[in-house]
């Protein structure tokens, strides 16, 4: 039920704090566009940020600071392969 | 794709692939708890990739396929109400209970509509303003705030022929009662991405405290899963367990709070019984008084029968770990995709569907045998 693949913002719609009009997006990934809601997600998302959706709502607001980390993070682990096995990192 | 590709890339992917092979000295079990864990693990062929030492067992974390099927006879009896809308996830359609399922139901004409987010059955609801529209309401700490959401929706637009079943689950207490199975070996936990982006990656710091247990949060590209299994083996050859969060890129410690809030504002905990785990204390979610008439049990006055597996099936015991779908006699003979007899052939995150539709892979590996 869950669909992994994070989804690029390229459209804000709605805006009023009124749940009868509550904040939209238009989300794109590789063509696919749909709309979801922002109902769930803590900060209001900008043209170009990447939302995880499930089940019509972005659940979070990728965080392109903490990708970064994420990448380094494993970059690291990958490459340190001429560790001895048990040096342990993290 | 931006936060896709890099997830995918082959030297990362043979690096870690290379740098678990040195690190594994020993028999390693790991759990998988998500059905998209599951599903992508077979998908990008990761169990080809691991030392053989190392046992992946997929866990209790396919919503459809842990509903007992007492719950799915309701779902059918309910959709052969005229009166009657029923909305729901697509997996769910094609499980059989023991009056058959509802696809089958809405062969007989049964109003049975799939709908890909519970704010699509509301819409329903404002063009069928005649009718009931209920949403089986099953999934669990990702799935479980969009419904709420939705009821606030609901509510807001005064909407009164909306209702849901509710049958939510939540992860920490059926990982509790697992563990403390002693036919099941755990060493480590590869634990769920999308619900951890709810709860928080410390939602499972229990398991660490109480068992010992290593848990690493993994994202569902190739190179989180081997990052995540990486840490796992880790903290296993270290002997210091802890909760390590491999997927930084979505998911904090404390997770996503305002889904928490909201959550909490409309279910309260209640006993739940789970497909082959039996009833499971506070494992399940109901709605609280303020919102009970949005709940078509209620409405209906609706009780779950008790029910047993389907004949033969071993659902039960493949979603607690301890068999594989190679083990049960009608793997791939009488229970197929085509023609399920468990829920676990049905759903795209089922155990049993995943080893049909990519070949039952390794299954010396999975079998720890060496
Ligand atoms: S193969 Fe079919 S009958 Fe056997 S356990 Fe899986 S779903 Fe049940």
């Amino acid at each position: 039920m869950c669909l992994a693949i994070p989804m690029r913002v390229i459209k804000i719609q709605g805006g009023s704090d009124d749940l009868l009009d509550p904040d939209i997006a238009v989300v794109d990934a590789d063509g696919m566009q749909k709309e979801v809601r922002l109902d769930l997600v803590d900060r209001k998302p900008e043209i170009g940020d990447y939302l995880i959706i499930h089940a019509g709502f972005a659940i979070n607001c990728l965080d392109a600071e903490n990708a970064e980390i994420n990448l380094a993070l494993m970059r690291e682990m990958a490459e340190g392969m001429e560790d001895e096995p048990d040096r342990d990192a993290t | 794709m931006k936060y896709v590709d890099e997830y995918r890339d082959r030297d990362l992917v043979s690096a870690l692939t290379e740098k678990l092979h040195r690190q594994t000295d020993r028999p390693i079990s790991i759990m998988e708890v998500c059905g998209t864990h599951t599903m992508s693990i077979f998908r990008h062929g990761i169990r080809n990739m691991l030392p053989r030492q190392i046992r992946l067992i997929s866990g209790p974390g396919c919503p459809v396929c842990v509903t007992p099927s007492g719950v799915i006879d309701a779902f059918v009896e309910l959709a052969g109400r005229s009166d009657v809308i029923v909305t729901t996830f697509g997996d769910m359609i094609r499980v059989p209970g023991n009056t058959g399922s509802l696809a089958d139901a809405r062969a007989k004409g049964a109003d049975v509509r799939i709908v890909y987010s519970p704010m699509d059955a509301l819409t329903l609801a404002a063009q069928e303003p005649d009718r009931m529209v209920v949403f089986l309401s099953v999934g669990f700490e990702t799935t479980t705030p969009t419904i709420g959401a939705t009821l606030l929706a609901a509510r807001q637009q005064g909407r009164d022929n909306f209702f849901i079943f509710p049958a939510n689950k939540i992860m920490p207490p059926p990982l509790d009662a697992l563990m403390q199975d002693p036919r099941l070996q755990v060493d480590g936990l590869l634990c769920p991405g999308h619900v951890s982006i709810i709860t928080g990656a410390e939602s499972f710091r229990f398991l660490v405290d109480k068992y010992g247990l290593a848990c690493a949060v993994a994202g569902f590209e190739p190179v989180d899963i081997l990052l995540a299994i990486l840490a796992l083996v880790k903290q296993v050859n270290s002997g210091k367990a802890t909760v390590e969060n491999c997927y930084g890129r979505a998911v904090t410690g404390e997770g996503n709070t305002r889904a928490q809030t909201l959550v909490d504002e409309i279910f309260t905990p209640v006993d739940s019984r789970w497909r082959g785990l039996g009833v499971i204390p506070a494992s399940g979610l109901a709605l609280r008084d303020k919102y009970s008439a949005f709940d078509i049990t209620k409405k209906l006055d609706i009780h779950i029968k008790p029910s047993g597996e389907p004949r033969g099936c071993q659902c039960g015991k493949i979603l607690k770990g301890i068999r594989v779908p190679e083990d049960c006699p009608l793997f791939r003979g009488r229970c197929t995709p085509a023609n399920p007899i468990g829920p676990c052939m049905v759903s795209s995150e089922g155990t049993c569907g995943a080893w049909y539709r990519y070949g039952g892979l390794e299954r010396k590996n999975l079998e720890g045998k060496q």
